[in-house]
């Protein structure tokens, strides 16, 4: 230790997104080389550049490793069922549409058991923005086979490999109809904290996919190395193509990862749609709904 | 505090109970609905769905009952008092969400017009087979109400009731309908808003500092707060502690799951309802509930006619279940005759008052129709033939 880094303020705080954490929770239940921490960390940064009101941003989860995040972010904060984190946001959003609702969650939980309640929020365009994080694996439960777990990967229902095809999200979400659609790897920090930023701000539907690392469960079965390698797999093996048609940005196993902002597009919300309509039939008898 | 006037249809109407059900959740200030159509109770939101544009209120049909049953929660979070609408495959499949709605203490309505089960069963026929699984249905122990209304009235009325008590105890209520209860068309009276009572929500009005979402009043009830109100709360349906966060352990688990029980089981005798006819001095006492209650009379009628001496006991509360006074009872009355439309549900419930002090009869009925009076007429006789032997 030189004797610069002794001069630090102990009394400062050292990460300035440790305000928009419950910091007496930490240490969090992520495992070492982890890629959700960081992509917490991406969001608190969002959070703060985004200008928006915080007292009026909830945060709502799901079941699973990414699940947890809702819990350790200083919002009010949402843990639901496994895969329903959606249909909760919908009506926490509906009921009330000042506030801005984020879905943070996982992808199993989120296209495996939630997949039902993903298209239809994406179809209904309701004002929220989701950030899934991709793992390609159950975490939570010992590192099960996904729906996004790539052909010829290996998990622990899957121990002779995986033979489904995974889902492509973008293109998923982006056919569903979200209005905002990208990809990042949490090695992209900057782009995905960009990314993150600009859902926020975006009305409607948005989607944001971030590739993580799961070296306990993903990266070590499948001989990938550490949470390090994997983020090195990244860097070397990532190609940003913004505007790529998301039918080309499917995954395979350890091959090239298509990322950037694929979809970017102005629609009416489910609450403007559902006001301009009412308004036309019902002409001045009609109140503007607003919660 | 009285019921908004906005959208209180006072008035006399000639309704079916389903439809009462949607007045009488606008009365009691549900402005978020969600459902999915599902035969008999899709009356309900299609009466809502008519009526909620044009009163501020936020209707929306969702992908299926799962998705119902949380997007309330997620309203109800935000500020709104909020209900969903099922029948028998649905509710089953909001059975985790019941839980969570009782583990996050969210107060909201769950109402579930009965038809003949299992499975797909008898859409278009009544039942009264979802009892057991209202009390018991989410995995785990927690403590819940159930109000079984047996009219079109009573349907709006308890609509209104279950709101207020989901709100006195920050707990889901479920209204257990039946098919006939729900399609029978009666007079209802809708009252003027000045004259509904509503239990508003438990705000917590205290400093914003120290605030703790779950802690309990003296009366075992927290507190609530909503999104975007500045407290940074956090819910979730893990086992927690008084500020909401997860804490894994046995102690932890007994304090939050022994209060979830307690608020109901220790406040039982305020929750508690049920109307009596001639039980007192009574030999024979029917306990009955929903559409049958009704089917029951003729009977009764019959054999006290024929001089038995027959009082009816009728639940409006199936949970809580009116434990006192059932043992009460069986200490003069010889037998309990107990018709519903399954093969024994709310039966054991007043086997277990009993406890052998005196005969329990069963009326049984696996649904598709109601009862023939003649079938509880009979075992009423024979009953008191028994009795006089």
């Amino acid at each position: 230790m030189t004797e610069e880094s002794m001069d630090i303020d102990m009394s400062m705080p050292t990460n300035t997104v440790e305000e928009f954490l419950r910091m007496e929770r930490m240490p969090h239940i992520w495992c070492p080389g982890c890629g959700i921490g960081t992509t917490v960390n991406c969001f608190a940064h969002a959070l703060e550049t985004s200008g928006l009101d915080l007292k009026k941003v909830s945060i709502v989860s799901g079941i699973g490793c990414t699940g947890r995040v809702a819990g350790y972010l200083k919002l009010d904060s949402f843990h639901t069922t496994h895969g329903r984190a959606l249909p909760f946001a919908t009506g926490l959003k509906l009921a009330n549409p000042e506030l801005k609702v984020v879905v943070y969650s996982g992808d199993g939980d989120l296209t495996a058991i939630g997949g039902n309640h993903f298209i239809h929020a994406a179809r209904r365009n309701v004002d929220m923005t989701v950030v899934l994080i991709n793992n390609f694996i159950y975490g939570m439960t010992g590192g099960q086979v996904a729906p996004t777990t790539p052909i010829g990967a290996t998990a622990s229902t899957t121990p002779h490999g995986n033979f489904e095809e995974p889902f492509n999200l973008p293109y998923l979400a982006e056919s569903c109809g979200a209005v905002y659609v990208a990809r990042w790897t949490a090695y992209h920090v900057r782009h995905a904290t960009k990314a993150i930023k600009d859902a926020l701000l975006k009305r409607g539907f948005s989607f944001v996919e971030i590739l993580a690392p799961c070296p306990t469960l993903y990266s070590r079965r499948n001989r990938l190395g550490d949470g390090l390698d994997q983020m090195k797999f990244y860097r070397d093996n990532s190609e940003v193509k913004n505007d790529a048609d998301t039918k080309t940005v499917g995954l395979s196993f350890q091959g090239k990862v298509i990322v950037g902002k694929f979809v970017d597009k102005d629609k009416p919300t489910y609450l403007d749609s559902m006001n301009a309509f009412y308004a036309q039939k019902f002409g001045d008898k009609y109140s503007p709904y607003k919660g | 505090m009285k019921a908004d006037p906005k959208g209180v249809m006072a008035g006399a109407y000639f309704i079916d109970g389903d439809h009462a059900c949607a007045e009488g959740a606008i009365a009691a200030g549900c402005r978020f609905v969600a459902g999915y159509p599902i035969t008999p109770s899709t009356e309900v939101v299609e009466r809502i769905a008519e009526r909620f544009p044009l009163i501020g209120g936020m209707f929306i049909q969702m992908e299926d009952e799962i998705a119902s049953s949380i997007a309330i929660q997620g309203a109800v979070w935000a500020g709104k008092k909020a209900m969903t609408v099922t029948s028998g495959p649905g509710f089953s499949l909001m059975m985790e969400h019941i839980g969570l709605a009782a583990m996050t203490e969210t107060p909201c309505v769950f109402v579930d017009v009965q038809r003949g089960g299992p499975s797909t069963g008898l859409p278009t026929l009544p039942g009264q087979g979802d009892m057991m699984q209202a009390r018991w249905g989410s995995h785990g122990d927690y403590g819940i109400i159930a109000l079984c209304p047996n009219s079109p009235q009573e349907s709006f009325d308890l609509t209104i009731k279950a709101f207020n008590l989901a709100e006195q105890y920050r707990v889901p209520v479920l209204l257990m309908l039946d098919e006939c209860v729900g399609h029978m068309t009666e007079r209802v009276v809708v009252p003027p808003a000045e004259e509904i009572e509503i239990t508003p929500r438990r705000y917590w009005e205290g400093p914003k500092e120290g605030f703790l979402l779950f802690k309990a009043a003296q009366d075992r009830v927290p507190p609530m707060v909503k999104a975007g109100d500045g407290y940074n709360i956090h819910v979730t349906g893990l086992t927690h502690d008084e500020r909401g966060y997860p804490v894994m352990t046995a102690a932890a688990q007994e304090k939050l799951i022994r209060r979830l029980v307690d608020k109901i089981r220790l406040n039982s005798e305020a929750i508690v309802e049920y109307k009596e006819d001639q039980t007192a001095g009574a030999d024979i006492v029917i306990v009955s509930f929903g559409i049958t209650s009704r089917v029951a009379i003729p009977a009764i009628e019959q054999a006290r006619r024929e001089g038995a001496k027959v009082g009816h006991l009728r639940l409006i509360t199936a949970w809580p279940f009116p434990a006192r006074r059932i043992r009460e009872l069986s200490g003069h009355v010889s037998c309990f005759v107990v018709p519903e439309i399954n093969y024994g549900q709310m039966v054991r419930e007043v086997e277990r008052c009993v406890a052998g002090r005196t005969r329990v009869e069963r009326v049984s009925h696996g649904g598709g129709s109601v009862h023939n009076p003649k079938d509880i007429y009979a075992k009423i006789m024979s009953c008191g033939k028994e009795e006089r032997r």
